[in-house]
């Protein structure tokens, strides 16, 4: 899988490229574009000039649900989720398309095998099975951000991007968290914001440094640490 | 589903079949057993009454329709009626086909009205639902006032200022009905109207109706899990065009006239104020908001001229102090109902009542003296107001009117102590009875 981004004022010329079924973090500075970078490849935004391939299929400029469809899911930073619907149907809205049930308006939800099923199965992953009627709204911050993570792994897409998905946890909900991550991302290509560098180091098989726009390294986590322009541009001042 | 089945088969087990299958469906049975046996009910089996059951089953259809964009899609549509006109319109055409010889039985008629609703929705929906939001509000707004004007512009179709008539008795017989009587025509309508509450109900619970309700929520998060919002809107807007031409095809059978004023923006702001004061957070929210309705417009009309100010005062008092509608008034007490005191709650809303009625008289004098004095003069200060004659021209009227007002403000205010502790004790039986409920 490759990724090439040509130059926006925030993302100034990125050429990224995340191998097939690899953890790969993204680290940097705040304002550095991460989540811009984010954005472009997920298809919230699209990118000013350049390319962006998945699969070897270009998908610049597509519109997110499309990009979805091709395998590729993300998370949010900030919370994103359906508010009034309950755990479970949040997680059963998130089936649906990739199981192939699409618009389908002639059978009832409740009716399909496979998406009951599946549901059944992200909320034991999540650990969210006990809370499945409670409406998402009402949920705890650490609730929310699990059910965030099993809304965009539910699918089953074998490209996963998390933004920062352990921002404003506790310790132990972060270890929690990234358990998760890692059973979640088993045999698939994860690609993760996030600032906690004890999450980084322990999760990822490659990094890459984004500064202001750029990348200026990737590498393995070894030498990324022994990195003297990382160093200098991120860690040395963090 | 079916987990934990046993592996012998005890003789009860048929009837839990029964119990599980009458559980599933009670609302249903209930509701068909209620349209069969209204039109029958003393104060109901009148023509009068048959009529009013007949408004009610129609505005039901169409509110209900509005409500799969309004609540459940969250999209707010000034222009709903033009899928209700232009279906009603279909409707009399084709019943005047009918009257002309086209063997189609009457009972079948409003499904041109459907027919219609659905092409309109499929065409003014592709430009309708490309947004949501305000830009949504305001393109339907566009749409119903194009419409309306155009109602006038094709006389050959709309009729102009009389509309089209026809007649639904000169159809084919079916099983011997004539469809004159009244009440053969509220069990075509109420049967239409139980088939589209069914419908339309099933329709939420299917992939895309779930996905309405998605979309109504977080329509970003939405594209995020492989579905294109606008697809979604478009798709519902297109069935509730279905369901308010369906709506429209009844009122063509039951007036036997269709004007222009069906496809207008008032008629469009009727379903919406149906709807609220329904609650549009419950399914059967519309289905009260239109009885309620049609209620007040037949019944409070023959009262006062005042009619529609008496409704919007209802309808902003719906708004600021009961969001959740009436449904959601009434929904609200099911936590409290199997607690004891929950007659402590009953109570207390009967002591709250009676300084509410006098605040009420209050007002309504007030309303009607100053409604009489400013838009009829000709008709003199006399006046009759719950069977006492008074004289508007007289302070005394006034003051009293005045006193009655504010004293059943302030007592009201002193009551609403009750009522919240009331609910305080039953909160509370309830919560201690979950929590013993689900101990082991």
């Amino acid at each position: 899988m490759r990724k090439n981004f040509g130059p926006t004022s925030i993302i100034r010329g990125v050429s990224l490229a995340v191998h097939k079924g690899e953890r790969h973090a993204i680290i940097g500075p705040n304002g550095a574009g991460k989540s811009t970078l984010f954005n472009l490849i997920s298809g919230r935004f699209a990118p000013s000039s350049g390319s962006i391939k998945l699969k070897g299929r270009e998908i610049a400029g597509l519109p997110a649900y499309q990009i979805n469809r091709r395998g590729l899911s993300r998370s949010f930073q900030v919370t994103n989720i359906f508010p009034r619907l309950s755990v479970y149907e949040n997680i059963r809205c998130a089936v649906l398309w990739s199981l192939g049930h699409r618009y389908s308006f002639w059978r009832s939800a409740d009716k399909l095998r496979d998406a009951n099923e599946l549901t059944e199965k992200t909320l034991e992953q999540i650990k969210m099975a006990a809370r499945r009627h409670t409406p998402a709204g009402v949920l705890t911050y650490a609730e929310q951000r699990a059910l965030e993570i099993g809304i965009t792994i539910a699918s089953g897409a074998d490209v996963l991007m998390l933004d920062e998905p352990t921002a404003g946890m506790s310790r132990s909900e972060t270890e929690n968290a990234v358990e998760l991550i890692r059973s979640v991302s088993r045999g698939k290509t994860l690609v993760v914001v996030e600032h906690d560098m004890g999450v980084v180091f322990n999760l990822a098989d490659r990094i890459s440094v984004l500064v202001y726009g750029e990348i200026i390294a990737t590498d393995v986590p070894a030498r990324i640490r022994e990195n003297q322009a990382v160093q200098a541009a991120y860690l040395g001042t963090a | 589903m079916n987990d934990g089945s046993p592996t012998t088969v005890p003789p009860t087990a048929l009837i839990g079949v029964q119990l599980r299958w009458w559980e599933k469906y009670k609302f249903w049975l209930i509701a068909a057993a209620l349209l069969v046996v209204l039109p029958h009910i003393p104060g109901l089996s009148s023509g009068y009454g048959r009529s009013l059951l007949s408004q009610m089953g129609i505005t039901a259809v169409f509110a209900l329709s509005f409500n799969l964009l309004l609540g459940q899609t969250g999209l707010l549509s000034f222009g709903h009626a033009v899928y209700f006109g232009l279906g009603a319109y279909a409707a009399i055409h084709l019943l005047r086909a009918v009257n002309g010889g086209l063997p189609i039985p009457i009972p079948l008629v409003p499904l041109a009205g459907a027919a219609a609703g659905l092409v309109f929705g499929i065409i003014f929906g592709s430009v309708t639902t490309k947004k949501a939001g305000t830009i949504f509000a305001l393109i339907t707004l566009g749409v119903v006032e194009l419409v309306y004007a155009a109602s006038f512009m094709l006389h050959g179709i709309f009729g102009g200022d009389e509309g089209v008539s026809a007649n639904r008795t000169g159809g084919p017989r079916l099983l011997g009905l004539t469809f004159g009587p009244q009440i053969q025509i509220y069990y075509v309508i109420a049967f239409w109207a139980f088939v589209s509450a069914v419908l339309m109900y099933a329709f939420m619970r299917t992939p895309v109706g779930r996905l309405c309700n998605a979309v109504r929520d977080n329509p970003e998060r939405a594209e995020f899990i492989g579905y294109n919002p606008q697809r979604v809107r478009f798709i519902v807007f297109a069935v509730a065009g279905m369901f308010a031409g369906l709506a429209g095809g009844l009122l063509a059978i039951n007036y036997e006239i269709v004007s222009a004023e069906s496809v207008g923006a008032l008629r469009s702001a009727q379903v919406l104020l149906a709807a609220y004061i329904g609650g549009i957070g419950h399914f059967i929210g519309p289905i009260i908001g239109a009885a309620v309705l049609v209620w007040l417009q037949v019944n409070l009309s023959d009262y006062t001229s005042a009619w529609l100010l008496y409704f919007g005062l209802f309808f902003m008092a719906v708004v600021l102090f009961a969001p959740g509608g009436l449904a959601g008034l009434i929904m609200m007490h099911a936590p409290i109902v199997r607690t004891r005191a929950f007659w402590g709650v009953l109570a207390s809303y009967a002591v709250a009542l009676v300084p509410a009625a006098i605040m009420l008289v209050g007002a309504v004098l007030l309303i009607e003296m100053n409604y009489r004095l400013s838009t009829q003069p000709e008709l003199g200060a006399r006046m009759k107001l719950f069977w006492v004659d008074l004289d508007a021209a007289t302070p005394w009227p006034w003051v009293t009117a005045v006193v009655l007002l504010a004293a059943g403000f302030y007592v009201f205010r002193k009551t609403w102590r009750f009522v919240a502790a009331a609910w305080t004790r039953a909160l509370d039986e309830a919560k201690a009875r979950f929590a013993g409920g689900t101990s082991p």
